[in-house]
């Protein structure tokens, strides 16, 4: 399986404050009634984005900004702190992968969260907490300005700002090199496993 | 050289070192349901890949099952779908199923102890966040996405990286009226809602000694609330008491053998922690959560907290708690009215919660302005609740007796709030929209306080109510 290298994600940015954003808020549990993650996309903050009233909310979601970022099916989110916190639903980065956005910049995100974004090969990146406010602050003075995040070289840059960035050095390891998703690593070792698996008692049914 | 439980249980499991550095960890037990799996069978299919290990997969149906309509097909066509689709599944590929007929559905975290699937030294892995509920086994459990639910079939193993170890120490007896639920929403009120993000926890000292297995559950389920993927109580004479006899316990002749291993697997004295945080017992009082994130807690007879005593992120979300929760800053909460009480989940299912429960309800009415409901977790919880008399208890009361499930722990069914209702739930969950309405409030808090708000009809001190 040959996965595309993720070297760098260059795009237009959305910044979606605040802080503990769960994965119910990012996509509500009435969205996980379905077999396939297909058309997840658009309802991605659908709470956030829609009143009770069924009308829309303000929101960045619903922003001219965000739609350019849906039509061009690439995009860099810039959120605030533990970040897709709760549940391990995969429908909470999907949905938002399949908005348009390919990239995330943060300040923490939560673990599960992070680990499905990746396997998706979606970058979620981190910077400290005053470079975050200073990208999101640009970002949003900044509309039409590209954010670059740069996942070989670890920084965030738009304009002339560059912010120093982190991520997991298994996941830069795996987006640098094409392999952020594990499967063909994982099947590979089949010998190794069934090693593994022969020493555990509770596996053998004692 | 001493270790950690998690230690040992990582370093039996590992496979072999992954090229960027990860560990490839093999996958004991892998728990599915209906939720997150069938997109990862639908992987399978696409990558022309089979189902390595089935025998060490188990799945039940928890999330969309109705709780008030047990016979299918269910009005809800969608729910119907999804079942159908994990039956078929499990089918192809030879997979244990404990269905909705089989008398031993439940929610997830509550099958695999049941049936003694759950057992310490093990890891174990499910598609759904609260599977560190196993981890009061002493094994090692966490959630899982779609695609890793695709690489535990195709593989029986995952791509990990090591997760640091903090010892939570809580040493003492609890106060009277004062649960497992209040020490784990007491401990994510301090270290916070992202403080164990990068740790598993390790709960020990002598309040959890003291704990049954039913109470290390409650604790353990509610870890990734304090943004920890796991956590776990080192396994004890308790603990093996609790899985002897289950069906998936290991037989008479290989029971010791079982013992001495599960118990070798105990964090060894002297071993190193990242991190050490101590607690009193006494210090805990019964803790309800007034905002949207399992944090943002207070003890039943405090005020929630005045703005300006937060810090700048803090209050920003608590601005934002406030004006959902329809609550005031520096004001007791207890009083607030509620609407609806949720006693279930994963969290506060279990028989003892029932039996607890149904102790200070027995004789007493729900108030008429209250919408009550209980959800067994399992079948086998409720035939044992049936056969103790617990559910006439609940209806004479006036709640609803319902079929096992998730039900509005995150209202996937069709039990939801409606409107701005505020919910006392045992759940665990307080996020805006969780349990089914836009404007849906939860206060989460320990079974027997749901009770209390049930008969009072609003948020009330349990230990004044019943007096204990």
């Amino acid at each position: 399986m040959s996965l595309a290298k993720i070297t760098q994600v260059k795009a237009l940015a959305l910044a979606v404050p605040g802080d503990d954003i769960d994965t119910d808020r990012i996509i509500p549990a009435r969205f996980l009634r379905c077999v396939t993650f297909d058309g997840l996309g658009e309802h991605a903050f659908r709470d956030e984005r829609t009143g009770p009233d069924g009308k829309e909310r303000p929101h960045p979601m619903n922003s001219a900004q965000a739609a350019r970022i849906a039509a061009a099916k690439k995009g860099v989110m810039v959120v605030g702190f533990n970040f897709g916190c709760g549940s391990s639903r995969e429908h909470a980065p999907q949905s938002i992968w399949r908005f348009g956005f390919t990239a995330l910049v943060g300040g923490s995100f939560a673990e599960i969260f992070f680990g499905n974004s990746t396997t998706l090969g979606v970058p979620c990146v981190t910077l400290s907490k005053e470079d975050l406010a200073e990208c999101d602050a640009f970002v949003r003075a900044n509309p039409d300005v590209e954010v670059t995040v740069d996942v070989e070289k670890l920084t965030v840059s738009a304009g002339a700002k560059t912010w120093k960035a982190s991520i997991a050095a298994s996941a830069r390891d795996g987006l640098v090199n094409g392999k952020w998703d594990p499967i063909a690593d994982l099947l590979e070792g089949a010998d190794s496993v069934a090693k593994t698996a022969s020493g555990l008692a509770y596996v053998a049914g004692k | 050289m001493a270790k950690t439980l998690f230690q040992k249980v990582w370093e039996a499991h590992t496979v072999r070192k992954l090229p960027n550095g990860q560990t490839q960890l093999f996958i004991g037990t892998h728990l599915i349901h209906e939720v997150t799996s069938p997109q990862a069978f639908g992987m399978l299919r696409d990558l022309g890949l089979k189902v390595k290990y089935p025998q060490r997969t188990f799945a039940t149906v928890d999330h969309i099952v109705p709780t008030n309509e047990l016979k299918e097909p269910y009005s809800d066509p969608i729910a119907q779908e999804m079942i159908e689709a994990l039956r078929k599944n499990t089918k192809d590929y030879g997979i244990r199923f404990f269905d909705t007929t089989t008398g031993t559905q439940g929610i997830v975290h509550m099958v695999g102890p049941e049936q003694g699937i759950t057992q310490p030294g093990t890891t174990i892995a499910c598609g759904d966040s609260h599977t560190a509920t196993h981890g009061a086994f002493g094994a090692i459990a966490f959630g899982i996405g779609t695609t890793q639910v695709r690489d535990v079939l195709a593989t029986q193993t995952l791509a990990l990286s090591p997760l640091k170890v903090r010892r939570i120490e809580v040493n003492g007896k609890l106060a009277p009226g004062v649960y497992a639920k209040d020490v784990i929403l007491h401990i994510i009120r301090v270290l916070g809602v992202n403080g164990g993000i990068g740790y598993a926890y390790e709960y020990a000292g002598t309040t959890f000694d003291g704990f049954s297995l039913e109470e290390r559950m409650t604790v353990c389920n509610m870890s990734i609330e304090g943004g920890a993927r796991c956590g776990y109580v080192n396994p004890d004479q308790k603990t093996f008491d609790y899985i002897k006899g289950k069906p998936y316990a290991p037989k008479a002749a290989d029971w010791d053998a079982a013992v001495a291993r599960w118990a070798s697997f105990a964090s060894d004295p002297g071993c190193q922690y990242d991190d050490v945080k101590v607690f009193k017992a006494e210090d805990i009082r019964p803790t309800v959560t007034w905002g949207i994130t399992p944090g943002q807690a207070v003890f039943i007879d405090e005020k929630m907290p005045a703005l300006e005593t937060l810090n700048a992120a803090d209050r920003q979300t608590a601005e934002d708690a406030y004006a959902h929760m329809k609550l005031s800053p520096n004001t007791p909460i207890k009083g607030t009215k509620v609407d609806v009480c949720f006693l279930g989940s994963c969290t506060n299912g279990r028989i003892s919660d029932l039996r607890e429960a149904a102790k200070y309800l027995k004789g007493r009415k729900v108030s008429p302005s209250v919408k009550a409901i209980v959800v067994p977790g399992s079948q086998l919880t409720a035939i044992q609740a049936v056969h103790e008399g617990l559910d006439k208890v609940f209806t004479e009361a006036g709640f609803e007796w319902r079929g096992a499930g998730c039900s509005m722990c995150l209202a996937m069914n069709p039990d939801k709030l409606v409107g701005d209702q505020l919910c006392a739930s045992s759940s665990n969950r307080n996020f805006k929209g969780r349990q089914g309405s836009q404007t849906g409030r939860t206060v989460l808090m320990s079974p027997i306080m749901v009770v209390a708000a049930a008969i009072t009809g609003h948020v009330a001190d349990a230990r004044e109510v019943f007096k204990v």
